[in-house]
């Protein structure tokens, strides 16, 4: 059973306290995180995918692959959609899955359209997309939902539903969201 | 990704034709040699059409191509190099920077002669070459590296994208441009600084060896058919080496 656990995690920066003590566990399907703006939410998922070394606090769970819809899409600007998902991809990209994913996104007709001439939304789509089919045991989504519409954010949700059946969602958005899911607040 | 247009207009280059072919006609009628002062536009233009029907001008044309260009090349690819082992290694840029602004600010005649006791007046060219095309290279492809996103790198971590993937999608894509305007000045360097070293070393066969003869037997038609020639060709070279540097750009989503 994969499980993610975090034991009595620090961070501070030039001597602010960003996370003091974080404790929690998290196993497969949507965890989220909650709290207000400022309380340390994407460096607590910094500090998971190995972005930062804590000061203090244990993490269980470093064999986890991860994968990740940062704070930023980091999309790679004169690349397609398919060109950003196979350099994420490597051998793992699968045509047909990633276009029925980019489908289900409302990505479907972007064709060969570079990255730099998406819309906002257009982009965190496809930051999502690229997150939900990279190999990985662990998601970490830092406001995945930022730019969308209601009926994309309708259909995001659903693959992120989805991608949690069998894999660890670490959740972090404003979004007022029913789902079923444990939360954490920071 | 495309360079600054150039501002060199059709209309100003006729204009500073017109002005020479205008000041060629005066020292003529004004001396009996008047044309070795000065030759015309249109003289030096026929010259350079005579020479191009000759084996001499291409074997000349062939023999500067291969010591400019082989020193550019071959320098391109060690400052290339190094500047990736100095945006690693910060002992590396140490140690290169006082070499790296001795070769800037010490005068290209200063080395063509100090070289000139070391080496044949065949390599010395190719030597020179790649002298003037290091700084620009090293220092401009080091700061492209530099300042290569680094949330993009962190996305590459996450996702577990190997050194190759991420060199060709991350650092070529971002340092190209810093590489385009390198050798865009560079190319012009070294065929500036290489054939002057031509012109000294007496290099046999080579553009420099023409233009040193014609200087000594007054040829001045030559010297500017020759010096053309110079201009033409490193133009074309610039253009080539840019068009597959834009291609390189274009394929890696630059």
């Amino acid at each position: 059973m994969m499980e993610l656990r975090v034991e009595g995690l620090c961070k501070s920066y030039d001597g602010k306290t960003v996370l003091d003590n974080v404790s929690f566990t998290a196993g497969v399907g949507v965890t989220r995180l909650l709290g207000p703006s400022g309380i340390g939410k994407t460096t607590l998922l910094r500090v998971l995918l190995g972005l930062e070394v804590p000061d203090r606090g244990r993490i269980e769970g470093n064999a986890l692959r991860w994968a990740a819809v940062f704070q930023e899409n980091r999309l790679l600007d004169g690349l397609d959609a398919e060109g950003n998902l196979r350099f994420a991809l490597g051998a793992a990209y699968d045509a047909s899955l990633a276009q029925s994913l980019l489908c289900e996104l409302g990505l479907g007709d972007a064709g060969k359209k570079k990255a730099r001439d998406y819309s906002g939304g257009m982009q965190r789509r496809l930051a999502l997309a690229r997150a939900l089919l990279a190999p990985s045991d662990a998601l970490a989504l830092d406001e995945p939902f930022t730019g969308l519409d209601a009926e994309n954010r309708e259909a995001a949700l659903r693959a992120i539903l989805r991608a949690a059946e069998t894999k660890i969602v670490l959740l972090s958005t404003h979004e007022e969201l029913s789902l079923p899911c444990r939360s954490i607040e920071l | 990704m495309r360079g600054k247009k150039q501002n060199v207009r059709l209309w100003a280059v006729i204009f500073w034709l017109v002005v020479w072919q205008a000041a060629a006609m005066a020292l003529h009628a004004a001396y009996p040699h008047g044309a070795l002062l000065l030759p015309s536009p249109v003289s030096s233009l026929a010259r350079l059409w005579t020479l191009a029907g000759t084996a001499v001008f291409w074997r000349a044309i062939g023999t500067s191509s291969m010591h400019i260009l082989g020193g550019f090349l071959l320098s391109c690819a060690l400052a290339v190099v190094l500047a990736a082992l100095s945006a690693r290694f910060s002992r590396v840029e140490e140690l290169l920077a006082p070499l790296v602004a001795a070769v800037k600010t010490v005068p290209v005649a200063s080395f063509i002669i100090l070289a000139l006791i070391w080496l044949s007046s065949r390599t010395l060219p190719l030597f020179i070459a790649a002298l003037m095309v290091f700084p620009p290279v090293y220092l401009n492809v080091l700061e492209g590296v530099r300042c290569t996103d680094a949330s993009l790198l962190e996305m590459a971590r996450v996702f577990r994208v190997p050194f190759s993937r991420t060199l060709r999608g991350i650092y070529l894509p971002q340092v190209l441009p810093y590489f385009r305007s390198a050798i865009s000045t560079a190319l012009g360097l070294c065929w500036k600084a290489g054939t002057a070293a031509e012109v000294i070393a007496l290099s046999g066969g080579s553009i420099g060896e023409k233009l040193y003869h014609a200087k000594i037997y007054f040829e001045t038609a030559d010297l500017f058919a020759w010096t053309a020639a110079i201009v033409l060709i490193s133009a074309l070279f610039e253009r080539l080496f840019l068009y597959f540097v834009d291609s390189m750009a274009e394929r890696w989503g630059a």
